[in-house]
């Protein structure tokens, strides 16, 4: 890898003073930026900048800042988490980009997913579908069975590894030209439906959340695989399918 | 269907868009199959077949099914269409969808209302005639004996009729003292008894190749018929596939397989669908 350097670039940021606002596109110069920084630090970099000119900062999500909460969002250049697969965008390094670059960021676009303030968004539908059977009643009344009493085939505790690996960030809505969250949900749903703590309450889980995510609002999925594309943690279209399936057997039960 | 409406849900109308389109692309087949006899077989057997499909009970059934499959795949998918665009009010300014999907899966709203328009003026030109067109003319062959050229009627009890002796109604025969006349578009009567003595095939070949080799029309129907097989040809190339998904079957075993099987399909049939005009306004003397 090369070694770093700076580079200058201009950035179209989405600025919205609330949700009620209208919010436009405003442009930035922001000058010596280093290419071994986050995309995340760049920011910090020209929020310090704005503040220096008494501009109010800029609002963005982030948490972990190493690819494991799923807060960091935006839509880097037209794409979700920006110019990379396989990565969160406080994952995203400013190598990806090239001196006099200009870079649009934008929130996340969803009707699900109002905006809160500039590029915050309100996610908060994908922790009501969660709630709609995201879970498995467990007796916690001192009686607990271990997790690890109950024996499970190698082939379906990695699949369900696999897609507990969501993050729960929204880049698959984000991407989707319909706005739709099945590859979130599918990932849920097969987490529980392919282990046997799972399979009692599969038949309401699956009934209850596909109904939250449609009342949310979100669009239908098309199949374009656009959101396997850009998902940060490889969660397949596979889990889309198996959701389709559970979701077929529940509703002629 | 317990708990869930098998209509409503995002995911059950998804079920039905997969289920009417794989059924169309049965029809699909079995149309193709009908047509390539407008290159591979004569006239008599093209009208042959049409009279089958017209017909037969079991045709007349799954022809209903067409029709209805055609027309929930449509409104479905229009509703499907409405909501995605709602679920996005704002769009991006910037956004590089090619990135991350196919231009056919982006666009089969498009591509859909494209192949309605194609199947309406299609129905219109060719399936509505056939069904209602009072001037459908009906099949003839013209003999030579003994240097004198002669147009017969086929009948389907494989009769003839020569043409001059048949009145084209009955006022017009007992004007002209016909023996014969033509009643319910395809039926001979005798003037005098007024009973049934045969019927004829509608020439659906005739009305398909005055279509296409028309001298003022003929070029540019050729042309839009294959610019509609050539939609329909990026439909199938997401929609094939994309039906399997929709069902719930993913897996690493099987889609590889209906990928390619899809792909195949999605451009052999249009192709050959394609072929058909183009070999008739071209090629056939
Ligand atoms: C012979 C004609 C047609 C065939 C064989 C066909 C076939 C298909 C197939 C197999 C799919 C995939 C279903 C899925 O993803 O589950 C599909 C999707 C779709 N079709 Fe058609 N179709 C035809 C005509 C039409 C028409 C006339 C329209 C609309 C006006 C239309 C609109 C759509 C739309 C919007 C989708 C995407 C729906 C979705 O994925 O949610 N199609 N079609
Ligand atoms: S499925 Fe992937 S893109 Fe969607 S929320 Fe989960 S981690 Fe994010
Ligand atoms: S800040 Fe936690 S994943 Fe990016």
């Amino acid at each position: 890898m090369s070694a770093a350097k700076n580079i200058n670039i201009t950035l179209k940021i989405w600025r919205q003073k609330n949700s009620k606002a209208k919010g436009n596109l405003e442009t930035y110069k922001l000058n010596d930026v280093s290419t071994a920084s986050s995309f995340l630090e760049m920011l910090d970099q020209l929020n310090e900048q704005l503040i220096n000119d008494k501009i109010e900062p800029i609002a963005f999500d982030h948490d972990c800042r190493e690819g494991i909460c799923g807060m960091c969002s935006l839509y880097i250049n037209g794409r979700a988490h920006g110019p990379d697969t396989g990565i969160t965008t406080c994952q995203l390094h400013m190598r990806m980009f090239k001196d006099g670059d200009t870079i649009f960021v934008e929130p996340w676009r969803s009707r699900a997913f109002p905006v809160i303030k500039d590029l915050v968004v309100d996610r908060s539908a994908f922790d009501r579908i969660q709630q709609a059977g995201g879970f498995v009643s467990v007796n916690t009344s001192g009686n607990t069975i271990d997790a690890n009493a109950t024996p499970i085939a190698k082939d379906d505790a990695d699949k369900a590894f696999m897609a507990a690996a969501c993050i729960g960030c929204g880049a698959c809505v984000a991407t989707c030209k319909n706005g739709s969250a099945m590859l979130f949900v599918g990932a849920k749903v097969s987490q529980y439906a392919l282990l046997p703590q799972g399979k009692v309450e599969a038949t309401n889980r699956v009934l209850n959340m596909v109904r939250q995510m449609d009342e949310e609002g979100f669009g239908n999925c098309t199949n374009t695989g656009a959101c396997e594309v850009e998902c940060p943690k490889g969660i397949s279209l596979e889990n889309i399918a198996r959701m389709n399936r559970e979701y077929l057997k529940a509703s002629v039960k | 269907m317990a708990k869930s409406a098998l209509l409503k849900s995002s995911i059950a109308k998804k079920y039905w868009m997969a289920l009417t389109g794989l059924f169309l692309c049965l029809f699909l087949a079995g149309h193709l199959a009908g047509n390539l006899q407008l290159i591979f077989g004569d006239a008599l057997q093209f009208n042959k077949y049409a009279l089958f499909m017209t017909s037969n009970p079991a045709v007349k059934l799954l022809s209903y099914v067409t029709y209805i499959s055609i027309l929930f795949h449509a409104v479905d998918g229009f509703m499907l269409t409405y909501q995605n665009v709602k679920a996005r009010p704002v769009g991006y300014a910037k956004s590089n969808p090619g990135a991350n999907s196919s231009f056919s899966s982006r666009n089969m709203a498009i591509l859909g209302t494209l192949i309605l328009v194609f199947i309406v003026t299609h129905m219109v030109n060719f399936w509505a005639k056939m069904h209602f067109d009072k001037n459908m003319p009906l099949q003839t062959i013209t003999v030579e004996a003994m240097g004198q050229k002669q147009d017969l009627y086929l009948t389907t009890n494989e009769g003839y009729l020569p043409v001059q002796q048949v009145a084209k109604s009955y006022d017009e025969a007992t004007k002209s003292g016909l023996q014969t006349y033509i009643e319910n578009r395809t039926e001979f009567y005798n003037t005098q008894a007024k009973v049934k003595v045969g019927e004829g095939y509608k020439d659906l070949h005739k009305i398909t190749v005055a279509f296409f080799k028309d001298a003022k029309y003929g070029l540019i129907a050729t042309i839009l018929y294959v610019i509609a097989m050539a939609v329909l040809a990026f439909h199938l190339l997401h929609g094939f596939q994309s039906a399997f998904q929709s069902l719930g079957l993913n897996n690493p075993n099987w889609t590889p397989k209906i990928k390619f099987f899809g792909t195949a399909f999605a451009i052999v049939v249009p192709l050959l669908f394609a072929i058909i005009p183009v070999y008739i306004h071209f090629f056939l003397k």
